[in-house]
């Protein structure tokens, strides 16, 4: 099975590189981008049967850090 | 003063360090590669050097903070023993739970590499001894990931306590409040994005690192 893991910024901390995109995409001409938030998708290939709380165990340890990050793990049972 | 470097793949301020301890304490400290799961017996004091440990994989210093010897040193600050971060090594001690908040991309997205003015803030402290509360000292930074974030409960408490080691005088990377270095509770964890190790001597162009290492030295022999 195969889960994805979106990681994004917790609201209200500061994302340079999303202010950054945000700015190139208005040089770029596009007008009315009001926010850009950029974050992580990392895609997991797991053994048949992980649990959702073993998921929820790696991003705790390692692939979010919670201090200024949220998580959210899709699962996609017939990848 | 026996101490400890600790070298990450991808460190590069680990000579550095090893070099101002050296010419400070008298001692070569020894090298101690991530994959050890101990630190050599009666250490009294652990360097996290700078660099870009695992090619700042993921997020600066996280796959560092999960390497085998981390725990070691974990173990080691909970026995009360100093352990510095510089740099790299502030990253991978926020991003192990010693420390609390987070270094983030530097507000600029540039990396910023040059000597920057800075105010101890708390001379009472193990590092910081030999500084005068206050005084202005110049230390280099070399950095991309900068930018000391935490909520603001815990900016508060740092602040309430003492635990803002060293501040940025002029904004340097978008840090709140202008930190640049912590303190955690006990006072015997500091972690700080400048080079105190880079200025050591007359021809790195400044000296005002030496002491830190010079206090930290007369504390740990006192």
């Amino acid at each position: 099975m195969k889960a994805r893991v979106f990681i994004t910024l917790k609201n209200g901390v500061l994302d340079p590189q999303g202010k950054a995109i945000q700015h190139a995409l208005d040089g770029l001409g596009f007008k009315g981008v009001n926010d850009v938030r950029a974050g992580k998708l990392i895609e997991l290939d797991l053994a048949d049967g992980t649990s959702n709380s073993d998921i929820e165990e790696m991003c705790r340890k390692l692939l979010a850090n919670t201090v200024i990050e949220n998580f959210r793990i899709e699962r996609l049972e017939n990848a | 003063m026996k101490s400890a470097v600790i070298v990450f793949p991808g460190s590069n301020c680990d000579r550095d360090l090893a070099v101002a301890l050296e010419e400070v304490t008298g001692r070569k400290p020894a090298m101690v590669w991530h994959r050890e799961s101990e630190l050599p017996d009666g250490v009294e004091f652990i360097g996290v050097p700078g660099g870009f440990s695992y090619g700042d994989y993921l997020r600066s210093g996280a796959m560092a903070a999960r390497s085998p010897v981390m725990q070691a040193v974990r173990d080691a600050a909970s026995r009360g023993v100093p352990v510095i971060g510089i740099c790299n090594g502030f990253q991978v001690l926020t991003e192990a739970g010693m420390l609390p908040g987070a270094l983030m991309r530097n507000a600029g997205l540039s990396f910023i590499c040059r000597p920057v003015p800075l105010r101890v803030e708390n001379s009472q402290s193990l590092f910081t001894a030999q500084y005068d509360s206050g005084e202005e000292i110049v230390f280099p930074v070399a950095h991309h990931d900068g930018n000391y974030q935490a909520d603001e409960t815990t900016l508060d408490r740092l602040e309430g306590e003492g635990r803002v080691a060293f501040r940025y005088i002029e904004p340097c990377n978008g840090s709140a409040r202008n930190i640049a270095g912590i303190l955690n509770d006990a006072g015997n964890v500091l972690g700080l994005m400048p080079h105190p190790e880079r200025v050591i001597e007359p021809a790195h162009g400044g000296t005002d690192g030496r002491r830190l290492f010079e206090g930290l030295l007369e504390t740990v022999n006192a």
